[in-house]
């Protein structure tokens, strides 16, 4: 009923049985100790048999099997229906927002180049800065009695590249999954976020790159675990799934899971929807400055939003509710389970929302009062240099980190069955995923990205990263509309 | 032990004898006090601000009065201990230790407040409460006296709703207005009453000179997650 993709092998096969051995899903069964047997629609497609078949003798395709075409509802559509009216259950799946017609921005942005009038600068030849500091400005210069300057700084977060990596909580990914991402942030001089299911007391050490997340739940939030960390996120809202709480499967809530974020075992775990000591502005800054009073106002303070429609004004309110940083997570942010429906409709693309809030926050002249971090859907470093141009101080990202440790984006977290071994808690999955080989990869990508960042830059003649920030005469677009244009505050090609 | 004037002596002189024995005089609105203290003892005098207690890590804080809005937020250990009644979200996402309120709690006390083997929550309010209380509750103990409003309802509205483990204990016979069909209600067995209420009663009524057999008088009522309507099973996962 529920089949989407077909399991083929051909005759290369040499019968080693691995692909069974590698499947979590139970699409791929072995039969009298010997031979194979495929469970089409227990698929989906996560290319780990595939991966691992010495071979190649494994496919996996769509199932060319349709419903009859029709114009209006498609094959997915029909099978959605299939799957509430046997269940009567909320649709519910993880990753980014999928198979909506809502552009991707980003394609649609191009980037500018030095030619003639000024010279392109060479970053293998010439220093290229891209440490970027993220926090409150202070408002002036101020000295003593004697002239000399004094240190008025707020705390602040320094980046050797403006590429951190997303909140991602424990429990929604294996401690391995941490591990790699905090050994990793280390090495690069950058920062993991723990995401809103607390801290392993392992993790401690990496205290100088960690940003632990307050969300709803408040699971494993306490005086230490403030203190570990170099920055405090308060999480309101992830673009995944703009107004509404988290949602950990039973499944996930098993051993130290369960210890961290201090709830049943085997229990669903549920994140209310908003924070119930938080209904206004002035809420959230009174939970701002609890944190600082907590944290002695030595470390920044993160507010996280989900992009919707009126982020201006939100971002606003944040600003001047003390937070040091607003993060803002776009439409295609991912989460490892959401409600189907709310992922892909609920929220705003992450280029109108940052566009939209660094003008605001501009007009408003508060922009330096808090710096900027963008996600949801950041693929590659031209994505991360478009976002930085249209106003971003840094971005994040989450899907991608998942991608270098192998994930490919089968969209089954809430199964809990990961087959890579990222998100889930099985013992016999986790440890697929070595976590300093997965460090070392997470490296090599932002290192890369970097180094590309630093070209493109290079070629536009620029040498600071936060020369580029809201840089937008930087960009010029295609396929787009003069409202999109107005919005982005940016020129057609050609103009 | 040494008597601070909120008024008068600055609040980074009172934050450095946080952890000692100590009282403040003259509150009147300052939030934050006690803010992830981790031992210690604060006797306050007037009525302290929002956010009392917040992230508390261990120690004691009475109050010689009311409390305002957010107090005991994400507390883990300790005990505060509030003389008067206290304002909205109070003990929201508690982790362990212990809150005492002998007279009434606003709206949202005790939401999503948890437990995890020796770290276990424990709120008990003297009198009644508004609506919204324990939602979410994924752990620990709630307890509502409603000393002296024995035939009143002592609970708001939306009691418990979407709690998912803990337990919510009432001392009355009434079923709170509109309870959740995702919510079972018992009566509480002598038994079970000694066993588990009887202690935490006994240090509520100790540490307000109340008592004992007044608070424990008359029957209780207990409000729990009905384990077979869990959350899981409101989804159908593509």
């Amino acid at each position: 009923m529920n089949r989407r993709y077909r399991i083929r092998k051909d005759d290369s096969c040499i019968s080693c049985l691995r692909c069974a051995r590698e499947c979590s899903f139970g699409a791929i069964e072995i039969n009298n100790g010997n031979t194979l047997s495929f469970k089409h629609d227990k698929c989906v497609d996560c290319q780990r048999c595939v991966s691992f078949c010495p071979t190649g003798a494994i496919y996996i395709t769509e199932d060319e099997n349709r419903f009859r075409t029709n114009s209006v509802f498609s094959d997915n559509d029909i099978k959605e229906i299939l799957l509430q009216a046997e269940t009567g259950g909320v649709l519910l799946s993880s990753m980014g927002a999928a198979g909506s017609n809502v552009p991707i921005y980003f394609d649609k942005l191009l980037l500018n180049a030095s030619q003639v009038t000024n010279p392109s600068i060479d970053p293998l030849r010439e220093p290229m800065e891209t440490a970027v500091f993220l926090g409150q400005r202070p408002e002036g210069i101020e000295r003593d009695k004697d002239g000399s300057l004094i240190d008025n700084l707020p705390p602040h977060l320094e980046l050797k590249t403006p590429i951190m990596f997303s909140a991602m909580s424990y429990g929604a990914i294996s401690l391995n999954v941490h591990k790699a991402l905090a050994m990793a942030a280390e090495t690069l001089g950058t920062y993991w976020n723990t995401g809103e299911g607390g801290l392993h007391g392992s993790l401690y050490p990496y205290k100088k790159n960690t940003i632990v997340q307050v969300a709803s739940g408040r699971f494993g939030v306490h005086e230490t675990y403030l203190n570990t960390a170099s920055a405090i996120e308060i999480k309101i809202g992830q673009g995944a799934k703009p107004g509404i709480g988290g949602h950990l499967t039973g499944k996930k809530i098993i051993g130290d899971v369960s210890k961290t974020r201090m709830v049943p075992e085997g229990l669903d775990a549920i994140s209310p929807a908003p924070h119930h000591d938080i209904y206004s502005i002035e809420d959230l800054a009174q939970l701002v400055m609890s944190i600082k009073e907590a944290t002695d106002y030595k470390k920044p303070v993160i507010v996280k939003v989900a992009a919707v429609h009126n982020i201006a004004p939100i971002a606003s309110g944040i600003a001047r509710s003390g937070a040091d940083i607003i993060s803002i997570d776009g439409y295609r942010g991912g989460t490892g389970a959401a409600p189907k429906r709310i992922r892909d409709n609920v929220g705003i693309p992450i280029e109108f929302a940052l566009a939209a809030v660094d003008q605001r926050l501009r007009e408003e002249r508060i922009r330096d009062r808090v710096s900027i971090i963008a996600s949801g859907g950041i693929r590659n470093s031209a994505d991360a240099i478009k976002a930085i141009a249209i106003g971003a101080d840094a971005v994040s990202i989450g899907t991608a980190a998942l991608c270098a440790l192998g994930c490919h984006i089968c969209a089954s977290c809430h199964t809990g069955k990961c087959a890579w071994g990222l998100a889930t808690q099985d013992p016999e999955l986790t440890k697929r995923l070595d976590p300093e080989k997965g460090a070392e990869k997470l490296v090599n990508l932002v290192n890369a990205w970097t180094r590309e960042m630093k070209e493109i830059m290079g070629g536009m003649g620029i040498n600071s990263i936060e020369a580029l920030r809201g840089n937008r005469s930087a960009l010029r677009g295609v396929d787009l509309n003069v409202k999109e244009l107005e919005i982005l505050g940016i020129k057609y090609a050609g103009e | 032990m040494r008597t601070f004037d909120i008024r008068k002596d600055s609040w980074d002189t009172i934050r450095k004898h946080e952890n000692e024995n100590i009282t403040i005089t003259g509150c009147l609105g300052e939030r934050y006090i006690g803010c992830g203290m981790k031992d210690g003892t604060i006797h306050i005098e007037g009525t302290p601000g929002n956010a009392l207690a917040a992230y508390l890590d261990g120690g004691t804080i009475y109050v010689d009065g009311n409390a305002q809005d957010a107090t005991a937020d994400t507390m883990n250990a300790g005990l505060v201990a509030i003389k008067g009644s206290a304002g909205d979200a109070l003990a929201y996402g508690m982790r362990g230790g212990k809150v005492y309120v002998l007279g009434d709690a606003g709206y949202r006390a005790g939401v999503h407040m948890k437990a995890y083997e020796e770290n276990k929550s424990i709120l008990v309010i003297g009198g009644r409460t508004g609506s919204f209380l324990g939602e979410y509750l994924a752990g620990g103990i709630i307890v509502v006296l409603g000393l002296g409003d024995e035939d009143e309802d002592i609970t708001g509205y939306f009691c418990g709703n979407g709690m998912y483990a803990g337990t919510i204990y009432l001392r009355t016979n009434k079923t709170p207005l509109n309870l959740s069909d995702k919510l079972v209600k018992r009566e509480v067995t002598e038994e079970e009453k000694n066993r588990v209420l009887h202690p935490i009663i006994s240090d509520f009524a100790s540490v307000f000179s109340l008592s004992l057999e007044h608070c424990l008088s008359s029957s209780f009522i207990a409000i729990e997650a009905d384990k077979s309507k869990t959350y899981s099973q409101l989804y159908a996962a593509v």
